[in-house]
């Protein structure tokens, strides 16, 4: 992390497509829970460097699974990636631990914040440092520039963080992540359960996490309005396929994820019941 | 005068008991904190440890060679545990991982008879059971020279434990892991690493707590049942609580002495083996978390 580099942040291009350099490419991955269930059915996706993606779908749509699968952290679920491949940074990560994948830049931020909750909001940091070796000095610096990008969590840095809010867990979580200094994060429904303004806070921070650290985010998401706002491009998974991708902007505009997925329509509301083909959403806005 | 001599004499000799319940329930603690897991094969850790130890003796390797050999023994035992044993049932509940450890105990106590034997053996550590001699000219409480040793070896260890998880980073990463497994793996914290320094750990203190009771006791099976004893230090003192359980331990040690001392003869005697549990009952009634364990933090 450098908070020197901070200043003028660039206008960039806006993405057109997934291509371009990709930091992760998931290519036609099949996975198997318990071996039985079959919960992820042929999924592709890739992550420019420097992006963020969005991942969209309903509840059991298969987001969670698959940054399980991106984090290898499935094996310890009893899951298991059976067909297809995912490289990260231009290895493949079959044979790899959840350690090596932090190791090798990548964490998770796992669905429901799980912080430590009877750490302090700082050990919780401090153990997100545990695969680097820093000293004392370093790892105040790391600390800091944490507590940079977020302040509350300087003013709760003594509490447990069970005792925290729901958003400062969020926030725990997030900067645990960053405390490994990852090129990529994965982030499994940071605004689950908080209000509209700590959903906005948190996106804004991520947002500068990824210009001005320039890391790359795989966003998994049910809030698609807030998504799709602070990605690039997303990808909409429905039942273990993705149904649909595109440029963030493009998919806000179309039709059917604006009816479907954004909870607006121009013909009005009766037009879900007539659509048995889509799954109603519990929570669209 | 002589009553509040005695008195003490009764106290210090119940601490310094209550110092080895400690170390013996803090075995427990580690691993249960870590992994979630109630170690039944505590005492047979026990058991196998001290008596590998006299067994290496008996092979004529001096006193200093085999206690580093039986360290590393223990060590092998404890990641041998972890990766046959744990690693197998990652994810499975603690009632299946607790009959693993009630397997666990019978393979241990059975393997340690077949390498070493079944008869009782003595061991010599060189510290004479006497009464300390300026402590009874001086002030005229007599307490052992043995006990004083023991329960500074335990509470060497005892303090070196507490700062492992307070002070290092495999003891934040230790809480870690008990605080979560998911969340702690997520960042990148090697479980099964922790796990087995855990069980590593366990090991060395099985040992140490081994030895000193063997040497009082006599080494043999009923080393077993030591384990036993820590049981009401852990409730009173909470599972998960590394100071709540050396406090208990205290407590226990000089209680039962003192019980059996004061209370003791309107019972006819023997009270000190079963007061423990009565006092871990009471808690059991009106603090079930114990002393310092921690409640359950379920805000979301
Ligand atoms: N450990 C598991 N074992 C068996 N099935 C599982 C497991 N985890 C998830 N599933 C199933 O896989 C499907 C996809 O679940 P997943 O958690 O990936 O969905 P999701 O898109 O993250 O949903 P949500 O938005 O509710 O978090 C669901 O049908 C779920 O029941
Ligand atoms: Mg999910």
């Amino acid at each position: 992390m450098n908070i020197a580099a901070t200043s003028a942040v660039e206008e960039r291009a806006p993405v057109t497509d997934a291509a371009g350099q990709p930091i992760l490419a998931v290519k036609n991955i099949e996975v198997i829970y318990d071996q039985v269930i079959l919960v992820l059915r042929g999924v592709s996706l890739n992550v420019p460097k420097g992006r963020i993606i969005a991942l969209l779908g309903g509840n059991g749509a298969g987001k969670s699974t698959t940054l399980k699968s991106i984090s290898t952290m499935l094996a310890s679920e009893r899951g298991k990636v059976t067909k297809g491949s995912i490289e990260f940074d231009g290895e493949r990560t079959d044979q790899l631990t959840p350690n090596d994948m932090v190791n090798n830049g990548m964490v998770q931020v796992m669905e429901g914040r799980m912080c430590f909750g009877h750490l302090t909001v700082e050990e919780n940091l401090i153990a997100g440092a545990y695969t680097r070796s820093l000293s004392r000095s370093q790892m105040r610096e790391a600390l800091d520039q944490v507590y940079h990008y977020f302040p509350r969590l300087k003013e709760r840095r003594s509490s447990l963080a069970g005792y925290t809010s729901g958003g400062e867990q969020q926030m725990t979580a997030i900067g645990r992540a960053m405390m490994a200094t990852p090129k990529m994060l994965l982030l499994d429904e940071p605004s689950m359960g908080l209000a509209p303004q700590i959903v906005a806070e948190i996106f804004e921070i991520v947002r500068d996490l990824n210009q001005k650290e320039g890391v790359s985010i795989l966003l998994a998401e049910q809030n698609t309005s807030v998504a799709l706002k602070y990605a690039d491009f997303g990808y909409i998974l429905e039942s273990g396929r993705i149904v649909m991708d595109g440029p963030a902007k493009a998919l806000a505009e179309n039709k059917d994820v604006k009816e479907f997925y954004l909870g607006m329509s121009s013909e009005g509301r009766e037009s879900f019941r007539n659509r048995k083909s889509y799954r109603r959403r519990k929570r669209w806005i | 005068m002589a009553d509040l001599l005695f008195f003490l004499e009764v106290l210090i000799g119940g601490l310094l008991a209550g110092v080895m319940y400690s170390l013996i329930a803090l075995g427990f603690v580690l691993i249960y904190k870590a992994s979630s897991v109630f170690n039944f094969a505590q005492g047979a850790m026990v058991f196998f440890a001290v008596l590998s130890f006299v067994g290496f003796m008996e092979l004529g390797i001096p006193f200093w060679a085999a206690l580093p050999v039986t360290v590393v023994l223990m060590i092998f035992v404890g990641m041998a545990t972890e990766r046959m044993v744990l690693r197998p049932l990652v994810n499975q509940s603690e009632e299946t991982l607790l009959m693993a450890t009630i397997g666990l105990a019978f393979v241990l106590e059975g393997m340690a008879q077949f390498l070493w034997g079944v008869e009782v053996r003595r061991l010599d550590l060189g510290i004479p059971d006497v009464p300390m001699a300026w402590l009874a000219d001086t002030t005229g409480i007599f307490v052992s020279v043995f006990d004083v040793v023991a329960g500074v070896v335990a509470a060497i260890m005892v303090i070196a434990l507490a700062l492992l998880f307070s002070k290092t980073k495999v003891g934040l990463g230790l809480r870690a892991v008990a605080d979560g497994h998911a969340a702690a793996m997520s960042i990148g914290i090697p479980l099964k690493q922790i796990w087995m320094l855990v069980w590593a750990t366990a090991g060395i203190v099985a040992l140490v707590a081994g030895m000193l009771w063997g040497a009082r006791n006599g080494v043999q099976f009923a080393l077993v049942w030591l384990a036993l004893k820590a049981l009401p230090v852990l409730i009173i003192g909470g599972f998960t609580s590394v100071p709540g359980v050396i406090i208990a331990g205290l407590i226990v040690g000089a209680s039962e002495k003192l019980a059996e001392v004061y209370i003791g003869p309107y019972f006819g005697g023997g009270i000190e083996l079963w007061s423990p549990y009565v006092l871990a009952v009471i808690f059991l009634m009106f603090r079930p978390e114990g002393l310092f364990g921690e409640k359950h933090i379920r805000r979301v």
